[in-house]
């Protein structure tokens, strides 16, 4: 077998990634075909910076979701002679495997182009969830602060202030530590940080319907079931039947990064409230005599919500570079573990002779980011034009 | 004012003492003490053995009294062994006749670094003036170009010039600094790939790299070749945000109607710019930079250990990974300080640069 040549390996890594290619052009028809039915999704195809961060954003989903089609190796198999093989090199021994590492081999010989792509799914499958969480952690904060204001809002802000004053690397140090996770403070933190979505989609639901008691009896309780079945394995590892569960180190990056990022997303969701508390269709509800937690959720909320996409958007963006930092200084997570930054701090110490173990997961983290960035700034541009 | 600046001070006294007794408690957590005890003790001893040490080194009192030592308001603890000799925090420090009194950090005895095997304040001050030259420069690289960049842009809003830089922008906050450290090095310091070995085959260059992917060689003498890299891999990160910030309230004030009248009034473009936008354009973009510094900390800590060079971030990190409890403790006093020092000065500064708000 010969050693690939650029071109040949460029071409041989588009084949592998066709499922990609396949969805990509099937969502984007789609998207461009039905665009005015499709609300600020729709717009969004209109914004030339908003298409290609989005094509950016979706290439990793599906690269992610179709990890197991495209990896050309085991990202964990270590194979004789491969130990730091420039990118297109054949394997001595092909047998029934992909007679190439496409882009190489890193220093334990495993295949950096599998172990990318592999990669990607343990970012996507962390960063948007704990996004999420965050979210639902500074929401459900950030609307009461905002809306009753006085001394709630002082001893929350001041909390935030607390968090927000920590050098986030030097939290990460002390929060995800080997020694910390034999303790009770990543399960208590997340006990009482997964405690809050479960709260807020109950509180949700139930401002909505507790007039119409037999709707509201069911979908609170559907809710709270659910709600206490993921919590029970997300947050103690006690899930009975199995489906939920984290691992200890996993649970411990998580906390760490929801922790880091919640109160950055209570002081936006603490200022769009207070603007617009004042507004008429507030004081209308209130004149209504709705409640307080039904003007939040059912008023002010969806009201809020432009801003609040965008920086969903963008703090994706940021928690996959926070994954990166933890991987980076190799805290937290599994040795053997694909994800990006991990591999990048792998590829650190021969960077100077063998680049490309750490190149290809850099670029991949980089361009996955500038990709939410540029759908950030196009959504944004979008819900600002109308 | 006064009563403003008193407010935020006692504000921030509270948070510094809220911030270091959790970094406190986490740094002092059971576990990461025994492993303390193993590293000083011999890793192979029991768990009566760890327990007796760190009974002996005054480890087993409660958490508050520790911490109320650490800073100095408590006195240090004292110790009589079965023959005589008297131990005890401040014996070690200023002997034997000190036993007993108060020695924290109001005292100005930061510890001993197990680390180093040095006094944590001779670790920090050498090293935090080594960062000092390192953030000097990316300041002076970083500020300038991002308003640059940020002052182009959203002068004329919606040109080509705007979409290029605000492009320019949203990659660059895109870009980590372990990412574009790692570019950096393969592209500028590596002798394999990248562009050195194209410039030694065209004779153009004797070395064997163009830039230093080891920053070491800086502490001794700060060289073009030696600092580019790190200064360039925290200022690409930063400054993004700052350009960002700078062209929003650029287009801004670019709206107002004293700049159209300016206009009407026939002064040139560039005067317009210079004379009559750029000051009220800068409010912003300052408070920004301010906010910025806590931020480029994260940054200095990567750089510091991809570049290996020996400053702050590099022993914040060797004292994290090597559990050297007093060395982390007092780099993080040093973190928390310039974090809420920065927030004060970044809330008078806008105080002062906008005579719109009013302090009450």
């Amino acid at each position: 077998m010969e050693q690939l040549a650029w071109l040949s390996i460029i071409g041989r890594i588009a084949q592998q990634l066709l499922p990609v290619w396949i969805a990509l052009i099937v969502v984007f028809a789609l998207s461009i075909r039905f665009k005015r039915r499709l609300g600020l999704y729709g717009k969004l195809f209109d914004s030339y910076v908003g298409m290609v961060g989005f094509a950016l954003v979706m290439f990793w989903v599906f690269t992610a979701i179709f990890a197991d089609f495209i990896i050309t190796h085991d990202p964990l198999a270590q194979l004789r002679g491969m130990r730091n093989a420039p990118p297109g090199s054949a394997l001595p021994t092909p047998g029934a495997q992909y007679p190439h590492y496409l882009l190489g081999g890193d220093s334990l010989a495993r295949d950096v182009f599998s172990r990318a792509v592999m990669g990607a799914r343990e970012v996507l499958t962390i960063a948007p969830f704990a996004a999420m969480i965050s979210f639902m952690i500074g929401i459900s904060l950030g609307l009461p602060a905002g809306y009753f204001g006085g001394r709630l809002d002082t001893g929350l802000t001041f909390l935030a202030n607390l968090v927000l004053a920590f050098p986030v690397i030097l939290l990460f140090f002390l929060l995800v530590a080997p020694e910390i996770q034999q303790t009770a403070i990543p399960t208590v933190m997340a006990g009482i940080l997964f405690l809050v979505p479960v709260l807020f989609v109950m509180v949700l639901l139930n401002a909505r319907y507790f007039t119409q008691p037999l709707k509201r009896n069911l979908f609170v309780g559907a809710a709270l079931l659910v709600g206490f079945w993921a919590y029970s394995g997300l947050a103690f590892n006690a899930d009975p039947l199995g489906v939920w569960g984290m691992r200890a180190n996993l649970l411990n990056v998580f906390v760490a990064v929801v922790f880091v990022n919640a109160p950055t997303v209570f002081r936006i969701v603490r200022g769009i409230t207070m603007d617009i508390r004042t507004r008429d269709y507030v004081a209308a509800a209130q004149t209504r005599g709705e409640g307080p937690w039904y003007i939040m959720m059912w008023e002010i909320l969806p009201n809020a919500r432009g801003p609040l996409i965008v920086d969903f958007c963008l703090r994706i963006g940021y928690t996959t570079i926070l994954l990166g930092t933890l991987g980076f200084f190799g805290l937290g997570v599994s040795p053997e573990s694909p994800d990006w930054g991990s591999t990048i701090n792998d590829g650190r110490r021969l960077l100077t002779v063998y680049p490309h173990p750490a190149l290809v997961p850099a670029l991949s983290l980089m361009s996955l980011v500038l990709g939410l960035n540029l759908l950030a700034d196009g959504l944004r541009e979008e819900s600002l034009r109308d | 004012m006064l009563l403003f600046l008193a407010r935020r001070i006692g504000v921030m006294l509270v948070t510094a003492i809220c911030l270091t007794f959790v970094v406190f408690y986490l740094t002092n957590l059971p576990a990461k003490l025994e492993t303390l005890a193993k590293t000083q003790a011999g890793t192979r001893i029991s768990d009566a053995e760890v327990a007796r040490w760190l009974d002996r080194h005054g480890y087993n009192q409660p958490m508050l009294v520790r911490y109320g030592e650490w800073l100095g308001v408590v006195p240090g603890w004292v110790r009589e062994e079965p023959d005589g000799t008297i131990r005890g925090r401040c014996v070690g420090v200023r002997g034997v006749e000190a036993a007993g009194e108060r020695c924290g950090i109001l005292q100005g005895y930061w510890g001993h670094s197990t680390r180093f095997r040095a006094p944590v304040g001779e670790v920090i001050g050498a090293r935090l003036g080594a960062t000092g030259m390192l953030m000097l420069w990316v300041l002076i690289v970083m500020v300038p170009m991002a308003l640059i960049v940020g002052i182009l842009a959203g002068m004329r809003e919606g040109s080509r010039t705007d979409r290029s830089l605000s492009t320019f922008a949203i990659a660059s906050t895109a870009t980590p600094e372990y990412v574009s450290g790692v570019l950096f090095i393969a592209l500028l310091a590596s002798s394999t790939v990248g562009l050195s070995p194209l410039l030694n085959q065209w004779g153009l260059m004797d070395a064997p790299v163009l830039f230093q992917g080891n920053a070491r060689s800086a502490l001794e003498g700060i060289t073009f070749w030696n600092f580019t890299l790190p200064v360039m891999t925290i200022a690409l990160y930063g400054m993004g945000y700052i350009a960002r910030i700078t062209r929003a309230s650029m287009t801004e004030v670019m709206t107002q109607q004293y700049i159209r009248t300016a206009r009407l009034k026939g002064v040139t473009f560039p005067n317009i710019v210079l004379k009559h936008a750029l000051r009220n354009a800068l409010i912003a973009p300052f408070t920004v930079i301010m906010l910025q510094i806590p931020w480029l900390l994260n940054g200095v800590v990567i750089v510091e250990v991809l570049f290996s060079y020996p400053g702050f971030g590099w022993t914040l990190f060797e004292a994290a990974v090597n559990n050297d409890i007093e060395l982390l403790l007092a780099a993080s006093v040093v973190a928390v300080i310039v974090v809420l020092l920065t927030q004060l000065i970044s809330d008078i500064g806008y105080v002062y640069l906008n005579p719109r708000i009013r302090v009450t």
